[in-house]
């Protein structure tokens, strides 16, 4: 089998896992658990692109989660509140609804702001920030101040935006009950197959030219700007298109979870999505994905375990994982492909090994 | 040469898929909903933040949970069963609260869930519990404007705690009220509740300032308050904030006897980590001090300093000490632990707990709490210096009060 071919019958047999066999197996409560997983999946395939592929370190990706997250449970509140003010307005004294949330009245433009309001936000950030070359720690630095005050306005804004407590107590999500195992299965599915959707285009765009010249830009800005191209162009495009991911993972989290809230979109959220990328191997998509899922796998598990201590086994596994496999979980496929290679008493030259492994950080 | 991005995806997701099938011989779908699940034992959720900035105060609550579940199993359980509480930790975080209360409901199958501190935390399990036919007993003062007829209210809703905090300072001839809270839903609602009552009392707002929670530069709003010459001030600030608030109230020439503050978040526990001396004669606001009169009240002290030395008891921990006690009874009133027949039993039922006699309200699933107004004592423990005269009957969206129209 070609290596082609044997990489699309993996993608098809983690697809027939993830769409059969755990909707067949798990109890539902379980399963409503993984989509959750799945959806900070899709938040972290975008880290994977913005920082394995492009080198652009985002400590920030909160904010993109939240604003898609608050689009979505805007429209589901103003739904169910059926032309009265939501719940949360009347309790924090305001009397009329605020012009920021009007239009979220319509579907068709809250699913659009989903995408359209981080990307837009990225575009402007990123054009500000990649032009002046600002890059490296200066740009991580500054998304994690963006995240810090995102949280500081959200939950100062009460009666805009329901403070702290944020936006909960959903009724109808597009004519069904969200909180409904029916429901839930359904998001389940929809959460699934967008991850599905969005790893293949992702890894298209890494494949094209575009994702060749995103490699170069993170490996050798300086260079790629002598070669006549233009990294921030590069640069804010796919920060751009991670931040689009970012915020239909916070939509999809909204009916999945049933909650958006400041408290998921912080410096602290950010970073934990970062070190599941991290964890999961950031120089492959699929790292970025696994990441995701197990890191947070763990931290449901772990907690149920050891309700007590359970913060300390997650900061173990981390460094654990960091320590024996520097490359994160998919960086282990390499290192014991590369032993095993070793191992064999007439070492022959291995054809493909991955080009994208061999970049030092 | 070709990239094989597709391989190591099969390899990643293969592991977790495979950890998360393992894990589907757990509960099948037989039983039902707060049956507390088969077998001899009662199980029973506990759900407080064991991590995260509300640590410190919810650990003191799960303990005093802890404690009644133990006394009740000393005394031979309830319907002849053992409770066996599932212990699980809300993170600070609120959505995490709401995952957990999932995982109780199906996956344990508990019959009841004692659990929240933050109002934040309690909204985000509220649609939780109410879905799922399913029963939390929320032990903390709150807000008020609420009451879901799947969650039973121990703490004191507004008319049993701002409101008495209020009638004693116009009893005490203070006019010019300074409101200082920190921003989120409790502070916010508490104190559009003060303004009305202080339109309708005579008394005049005169300045209403909120800070972020954790906030902890204070001097500014100090001097505005020094500026405006309050009569008092009514502190609805929660956690740290009042650590950095009563320092540098103290340092700018400020005590109790100048100026009183009102503090409605500020009990035994928390007066420990503001440092006595910052704090002392202050007036507080609660329905339960450690120092509180009645032989139910020195059993729990002595019980609970008995498990862990040298610890106070404050407002909080009793009520959630009482919530245990009080599901019990209904539950073996009921004569099962379905959530309907609970329910049922609870209405009107009556005990005598650390704070004196509690009788849960039918209708709104809070509890009658006599008010208490303390003062602060150089010890760190709070002395009673005003009570109303017997249990205040809960009025969460406050319609015995004809000011309060409009404003829920």
């Amino acid at each position: 089998m070609s290596p082609r071919l044997r990489g699309y019958a993996l993608f098809a047999a983690v697809g027939l896992l993830v769409l059969v066999v755990a909707p067949l197996t798990l109890p539902a409560f379980r399963l409503d658990e993984l989509a959750k997983y799945l959806c900070l999946a899709i938040a972290a395939l975008g880290i994977g692109l913005a920082w394995g592929q492009g080198g652009m370190l985002t400590l920030g990706q909160g904010v993109f989660f939240g604003l898609g997250g608050y689009a979505m449970a805007m429209y589901l509140k103003l739904h169910d509140a059926g032309g009265d003010l939501p719940d949360f307005m009347t309790w924090s004294g305001v009397e009329r609804l605020p012009a920021l949330w009007k239009p979220f009245a319509n579907p068709a433009v809250a699913v659009a702001a989903v995408v359209a309001v981080p990307v837009a936000a990225a575009v402007v950030l990123g054009a500000l920030v990649f032009r002046q070359r600002v890059r490296g720690a200066y740009f991580a630095i500054l998304t994690q101040a963006l995240a810090a005050a995102f949280v500081i306005l959200l939950v100062g804004r009460q009666g805009l935006t329901g403070g702290t407590n944020g936006l909960t107590n959903f009724y109808d999500f597009f004519g069904q009950d969200p909180e409904a195992e029916s429901t839930q299965r359904t998001m389940y599915f929809v959460t699934a197959t967008v991850l599905g959707a969005l790893y293949l285009a992702a890894r298209q765009l890494v494949r094209s030219r575009f994702g060749r010249l995103l490699v170069a830009v993170r490996d050798g800005e300086d260079r790629v700007r002598f070669l006549g191209y233009n990294p921030a162009t590069v640069k804010t495009v796919t920060f751009a298109v991670s931040a689009g991911m970012a915020g239909i993972a916070g939509a999809l989290f909204v009916p999945v979870v049933g909650i958006i809230s400041p408290s998921l979109l912080g410096v602290v959220p950010s970073l934990e999505l970062v070190v599941a990328v991290a964890v999961g191997g950031r120089y492959a998509l699929a790292g970025a994905v696994l990441g995701a899922v197990v890191m947070n796998y763990a931290k449901t598990s772990f907690s149920e375990q050891w309700a007590g201590g359970w913060l300390y086994l997650e900061g173990a596994l981390f460094i654990l994982v960091m320590t024996l496999a520097p490359k994160g979980a998919v960086g282990l496929y390499e290192q014991a492909r590369d032993a095993l290679a070793r191992r064999r008493p007439a070492p022959a030259p291995v054809p493909d090994r991955p080009k994208t492994e061999e970049v030092p950080a | 040469m070709r990239t094989p991005f597709l391989r190591p995806l099969a390899v990643a997701a293969v592991l977790p898929a495979a950890l998360l099938t393992a894990c589907g011989g757990e509960s099948g779908d037989k039983a039902e909903t707060g049956t507390g699940g088969g077998g001899n034992t009662i199980k029973v959720g506990i759900l407080h933040s064991l991590s995260g900035t509300m640590a410190i105060s919810e650990v003191t609550v799960k303990n005093s949970e802890q404690l009644a579940i133990d006394e009740i199993n000393a005394k031979g359980g309830v319907l002849g069963k053992k409770l066996e509480p599932v212990v699980e930790d809300g993170a600070s975080d609120w959505p995490t609260f709401a995952q957990k209360a999932q995982k109780l409901i199906k996956k344990d199958r508990v019959a009841t869930v004692f659990g929240g501190w933050t109002s934040a935390s309690r909204k985000a399990m509220l649609p939780v519990f109410e879905r799922n036919k399913a029963l939390l007993w929320y032990p903390v003062q709150y807000e008020g404007l609420e009451s879901s007829p799947y969650i039973f209210y121990t703490g004191a809703t507004t008319n049993q705690q701002i409101v008495p905090g209020l009638d004693y300072l116009k009893e005490k001839g203070k006019k010019r009220i300074y409101l200082v809270g920190s921003d989120y839903v409790f502070p916010r609602t508490a104190n559009k509740i003060i303004k009305a009552y202080a339109k309708a009392n005579g008394m005049q707002v005169v300045g209403e300032e909120y800070t972020p929670l954790g906030h902890t530069e204070y001097s500014t709003l100090v001097n505005k308050i020094g500026e405006q010459k309050p009569d008092a001030v009514f502190n609805t600030l929660n956690g740290d904030s009042n650590v950095a608030f009563f320092k540098q109230f103290k340092s700018a020439g400020f005590d109790a006897a100048k100026l009183p503050v009102m503090s409605v978040s500020i009990a035994e526990e928390e007066v420990k980590g503001i440092g006595v001396d910052n704090i002392k004669g202050q007036p507080v606001a609660w329905n339960y001090y450690q120092t509180t009169k009645g032989k139910a009240n020195e059993d729990f002290v002595k019980a609970f300093q008995a498990k862990h030395q040298g610890a106070v008891t404050s407002d909080p921990m009793e009520a959630g000490y009482n919530a245990v006690h009080l599901w019990a009874a209904a539950a073996q009133k009921a004569g099962t632990t379905e959530v309907a027949a609970v329910k049922k039993a609870a209405a009107g039922l009556s005990l005598e707990l650390p704070e004196g006699k509690v009788t849960i309200d039918g209708p709104t699933q809070h509890v009658y709490k006599t008010a208490r107004i303390g003062v602060i004592q150089p010890d760190g423990l709070i002395k009673e210096v005003w009570a109303s005269k017997e249990p205040i009957k809960p009025d969460p969206y406050l319609k015995s009060y004809p000011w309060a129209a409009g404003l829920s």
